[in-house]
This record gives C-alpha cells, structure tokens and sequence, in this order.
C-alpha cells in the first residue's frame, strides 16, 4: 500500500523460503482474514532480517496485502516482536515471584557481573541483551530463564556463571571478528531494547 | 521424555489420570499414543452420537482448568444454532504466574490435548480450531506442530476422519509475549492478528467469537479431560473430584517447598496436603507465611486457611480462587513487600492499557509498592493500597483488573504485619 521509506539501498525483499513459509501461514487462516497470519508471519521477518525495521514492517504489509497501521500497532503491542536490535543471545531471567523466591535475584547479579550491563541493556559488542522477563511458566523449576529459544530450569548462580562464560568463550572463538570488533549495534555504550522490562 | 515438569516417581497421594511422566514413554510420538489406547474415545463417541457424548461431558462436571472454572460442558450449549461456521479456539497461552501445568500437555503429551480438540470439535460441530501456544514456548510449538502433522498423515485431521465423514483442520497460532492474550476475547484479537485488547462482553464469544463466528475457547487442559471422559463415562469422572467439581487436577506447587513440581490429584485433596506431602512440606522446615493458590490472581492465603479442599467451589467459600491451581508457597522469612512488588509489577507491565482503573490503578499499586521497598513509605500506603484495588474491582473490561486487585487487596489485609515490619527495616536502612 505504501511505498518502502528506505531511499538509497536495494529494496528489501523475503528469501524464497520465506515467501513460501509465509504462503503456508496465509492457508491457515480465511481467505479474507489475511492479517490472522500477521503474527506469524513477523516472525519468519524477525527470522530473516533480525528485527522489524520500519522497511521490514512495510514488506509484511505488502506481503500479506494488510495496512501498514494493522502491521505497526500489532507489533508495538507485542514484547516478542522486536522492535531494535537485540544482542545475538537474548538473556531473559524471570523474575516473577516464584523465580524470586527461588533466588532468581541472584541470577541477575551473576549476569550483571559477567556481562556488565543490567536488564534491559544489550552489551556494547552486540553479543548480550539481557532482560528482566515476567513468568515463564517453569514455576516448579524456578529459577528459570530462556537464552535465545532455549529454556533453562533450576538454574544455580554457578551454572548461569558458566553458562555466560562459556557463551562469551564460544563466541570469541567462532566470531573473533564480532567478537573483537567496536559495536555492530548504533550504540556509544549500551542499548536499552525496548521499554519494558520483556526486551 | 526426561521431562522436568512432573516428579517422575508418583506420590502416593497422587492420581494420575493424565500425568504419565513415570511411564518414561516418549508421548510425542502418535505411536506411543495409541499403543496406549490413544484415540478409544473417538471411536466410543461415533458409537455414542454427539448428543450422548455432550450430556456425558455435561454430567461430568467438567469444569473448565484455564482458571475461571465454568463448567465445559454448558459453555458448549451456548452456542447458537444458525448454520453460521464454528471455531475452537485452544487457549495455551499459559501466562498466570505459577502456572506450569499446560507446558505439560503440549511438550510431553500434546496427543491427550489434540484427541480433546477432536472429541469437542466434532461435539460443537467445529471444522477449524487453532490452538494459541504462548510465543516463549519454543519447543512446545514445534511439538505440537509436529503432532499435528503426524496426525493429517495419519488421517486423525484432515477431510474425513477415519471415514467418519467429519472434517477438522487444527492449527497452531503463536502467541507474542502478551499475558494479557489469556483472556479469552484479547486471544481471539491476537488470533485475528491485531493487539491483545478484550473485548467489551457481551457479545460472548459462543455468539460473536473468532472471525465474528460463533467460538468456544477452551485450556488446554480442559481439552486433556475430554478423552477421560469419553473412555470412563460421567460416573467415573466425577468420582475422582468432589461435588460439581468432575476429575483429577493437575496441580503445580512452587516456591519454599522441598519438592516442587506438578502433581495430580483427585479435587478435593486438601491444601495442606499438597503442600506438606506432595511437595514435602516448607524449605528449610520454616514455618508457613501464605499461599497463593492457583496463580498470582487470586487472593492469598494464610497459613489457617489451608485446610481448604482443592476445587472451585471450596476455594471460593473462603473468598479466594482455584485458579489455575498454580500453588505458590511462602515461608514466614519472607520479604512481603517483594512479593507485593512482584506482583503489582506483573499487572502494570502486562494490562493492556484500554480501561483507565487497570492502566492507572496498576500503575499506582506499583508506585505505592516500590516506595514501601524503598524505605519511602506514607503512612496509610497499606490503606491506600486497599483503596486502590477497590476503585479498579469491577470497573474494567475484562478480569485483568480483578486479577490485580484482589492479590493486592488480599496481601495489603491479610499481611499487614509483614508489610509493615518490611517497611520498618527499609525506613531504618534508608535513614
Ligand atoms: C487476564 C487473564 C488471563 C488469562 N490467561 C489465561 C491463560 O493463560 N490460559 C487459559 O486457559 N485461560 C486464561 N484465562 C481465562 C480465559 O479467559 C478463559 O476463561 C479460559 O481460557 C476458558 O477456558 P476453560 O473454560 O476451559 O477454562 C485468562 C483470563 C484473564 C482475565
Ligand atoms: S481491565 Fe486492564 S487488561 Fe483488561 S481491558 Fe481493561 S485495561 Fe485492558
């Protein structure tokens, strides 16, 4: 409906996979209830791009034939569909109140400590967003956070120390560019992902 | 599956009916499912007609396990008779703190949930159900959507069933981080692609639903008791629950407790033995603070309020809720200004902001809270908390605003004692 806003470089444009993955949320739904597939189909931009980017957003808009308002308002409701960059791990400690009184706080230190940001702050190497979530539904394995899609349960503040030394260790070896590098991310120091304590 | 959900070797106090993490079986495998009779209750119900199988849904006393406790089988006999399609809308969004019971179905046993969605399908004449997984459960979305491919290969979805001549296509819609999209008119919103705002009710949802068609949303849970039913009949449902209150309840204890985890046991068992057997009685043998019983928004409870029995009906004589049946034991160390923090914070981050009492109100419990933690305190914040809840109570769109008023009521009238002496150290602290 609206032209993309982005002037100097090539025209974004989905993967074939893309589109077809696309193709096949579209069948889900009524043929004339396009925006039903709008959530998923944030994803698999979130997937392709890294985040949704106003030029992202319009090429949703235009791939699933809604308006642009339709794309914009529904992903500024949702804490899961990123509306900035996040680091490459996406560190989220829930700290609801059966986590908390697990001991989830001290989680929060360790990775305080060991990333040197606090929640909503992404590290100035792009590698770590960390953030305050509320509950993950893992109550009875409190405390419990997700790093990227996976979920860790019952977590000790010695494991979640190893498990961000050994994140930052894999990633100077397999990155060492990214992972040397200044910033990736336009940031003078640390970037605040979103608002909310979600990120 | 090596889950870490359920205590692998049951409690002696336990029933399980649907929990079959002791059987070490891997129950994502359509398979496994049916080598263990898996889908005998479609079978039963052809040969019984949709009528029958109604009445014996209704007659069990299935009451619904999202939280609200509505009896399933009467919300199915409000849809109208208009010809227009039916949906089925799946409520998997499990957002309510201390709640970790439907993860259960839909990473270990997704089949118990889908043969459910088949059952009430076919019962309500629905021929579409999408199933909305909360958008953090990554690995639940991917099982049940491999689930539910074994199934149209198969010929368990698809155009008729089994020769059946029934048509059902299920589909899983992912959700995005918004609690708010458990209430059942924000998740239809969601499934429509829009924000997770409720809807004003009436028009309930059996009326003007998903899409502006007649819908029944049901919990996942609700969906795993269907089967049970069919198989076992009426009579044997209700005979593992207490009055009004048909079959066993998958329970999820959490917090100071020795063995915390999820249990089933017949409704009715008590509070105190969920608390002092199936999860081994208080960390550290402290004494008991309070209990949430069944989810961050229902009132708490105090240590002589736990003989209650665990159903809908008992839990709401002593003015508090079942809930999700999401246990959430304090012991007496506890900081109850951070608990009251927590909880307050949860509500105000996650109202979706349509109604003022809910936006602003959560807003001010929050405020009030954090200066109580920071040694800011007004005297009468305990009562101007109470005051608060009243003003949101009853004056929103949906039930958000209840499920932030009444913890916090509750906390700021049953734990004044603990909230003050909280306060007392603070100020002492900050001075
Ligand atoms: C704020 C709020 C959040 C809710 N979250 C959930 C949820 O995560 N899962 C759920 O099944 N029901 C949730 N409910 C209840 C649903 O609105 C609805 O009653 C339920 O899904 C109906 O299914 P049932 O009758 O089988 O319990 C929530 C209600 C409110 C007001
Ligand atoms: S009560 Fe709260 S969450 Fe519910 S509609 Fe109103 S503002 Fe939104």
């Amino acid at each position: 409906m609206s032209e993309p806003s982005a002037t100097s470089a090539a025209p974004l444009a989905f993967s074939a996979d893309a589109k077809a993955r696309i193709a096949g949320l579209l069948a889900r739904y009524p043929q004339d209830r396009k925006q039903a597939a709008l959530i998923p189909a944030l994803y698999v931009a979130q997937d392709e791009f890294g985040w949704l980017k106003p030029e992202v957003m319009e090429l949703v808009a235009r791939e699933l034939d809604v308006p642009l308002t339709a794309v914009l308002s529904t992903a500024m409701f949702y804490t899961m569909l990123k509306k900035q960059p996040l680091g490459r791990w996406h560190v989220q400690v829930c700290t609801n109140v059966s986590c908390y009184l697990r001991g989830c706080d001290g989680l929060m230190d360790v990775a305080r400590q060991e990333l040197g940001i606090g929640p909503g702050e992404t590290t100035s190497d792009g590698l770590f967003t960390l953030s305050a979530v509320e509950c993950l539904a893992a109550c009875g394995m409190a405390p419990a956070l997700q790093i990227g899609k996976k979920d860790h349960f019952n977590v000790s503040t010695d494991q979640m120390r190893q498990m961000l030394q050994d994140l930052k260790a894999d990633a100077r070896a397999h990155a060492p560019a990214l992972a040397a590098a200044p910033t990736p991310l336009p940031s003078s120091g640390h970037t605040a992902p979103t608002a909310g304590p979600h990120g | 599956m090596g889950s870490p959900h359920a205590v692998t070797v049951p409690h002696p106090l336990e029933t399980r009916v649907l929990l079959r993490d002791h059987e070490g079986k891997d129950y994502t495998q359509l398979a496994n499912y049916l080598a263990r009779g898996g889908f005998g209750a479609w079978k039963k119900a052809v040969e019984m007609g949709r009528d029958k199988v109604h009445t014996e849904v209704r007659a069990a006393n299935l009451r619904g396990r999202g939280g609200a406790g509505f009896p399933a089988g009467v919300k199915w006999g409000f849809l109208p008779k208009d010809g227009r399609p039916r949906y089925l809308a799946i409520n998997a969004d499990e957002g309510e703190p201390g709640t970790f019971k439907d993860r259960y179905f839909l990473e270990e046993d997704p089949f118990q949930m889908l043969e459910g969605i088949l059952l009430t399908s076919w019962v309500i004449g629905a021929h579409a159900c999408y199933v909305y997984v909360r958008g953090e459960f990554w690995r639940a979305i991917d099982v049940c959507e491999r689930a539910i491919a074994e199934l149209y290969q198969a010929g368990w979805l698809g155009k008729n069933i089994q020769g059946s001549g029934f048509d059902l296509d299920v589909y899983v819609h992912p959700g995005a981080g918004a609690y708010i999209c458990g209430e059942e008119t924000a998740m239809l919103e969601s499934i429509e692609g829009k924000p997770g705002w409720p809807r004003l009710k009436p028009p309930f949802p059996a009326n003007i639903g998903l899409f502006g068609m007649p819908t029944i949303v049901n919990n996942v849970e609700t969906m795993a008791c269907v089967p049970v039913i069919v198989n076992d009949g009426a009579d044997a449902f209700n005979a593992l629950g207490s009055p009004k209150n048909g079959g066993t309840k998958l329970v999820g204890v959490s917090g100071h407790v020795k063995r915390p985890g999820l249990y089933e046991v017949k409704m009715g068992t008590t509070m105190r033995a969920a608390i002092y057997e199936l999860a081994g009685g208080i960390l550290d043998d402290r004494e008991l603070l309070c209990v949430i019983p069944g989810g961050s928004s229902c009132p708490f409870l105090t240590k002589d309020e736990i003989d209650v029995a665990l159903d809908f009906d008992a839990l709401k004589t002593i003015g508090s809720m079942f809930g999700t049946a999401g246990i959430v034991v304090m012991h007496d160390g506890t900081n109850m200004v951070e608990v009251l923090t927590r909880v307050a914070h949860f509500y105000k981050h996650e109202s979706c902001g349509q109604c003022t009492p809910c936006r602003q109100g959560t807003g001010w419990l929050y405020a009030i809270a954090k200066r109580m933690g920071a040694g800011l305190a007004a005297a009468g914040d305990i009562d101007l908390l109470v005051s608060a809840c009243n003003q949101i109570d009853g004056n929103t769109i949906c039930a958000h605003g209840e499920a932030a008023a009444w913890p916090i009521r509750s906390i700021a009238q049953k734990f004044r004692p603990q909230l003050e002496s909280a306060m007392r150290a603070r100020m002492t602290a900050s001075m």
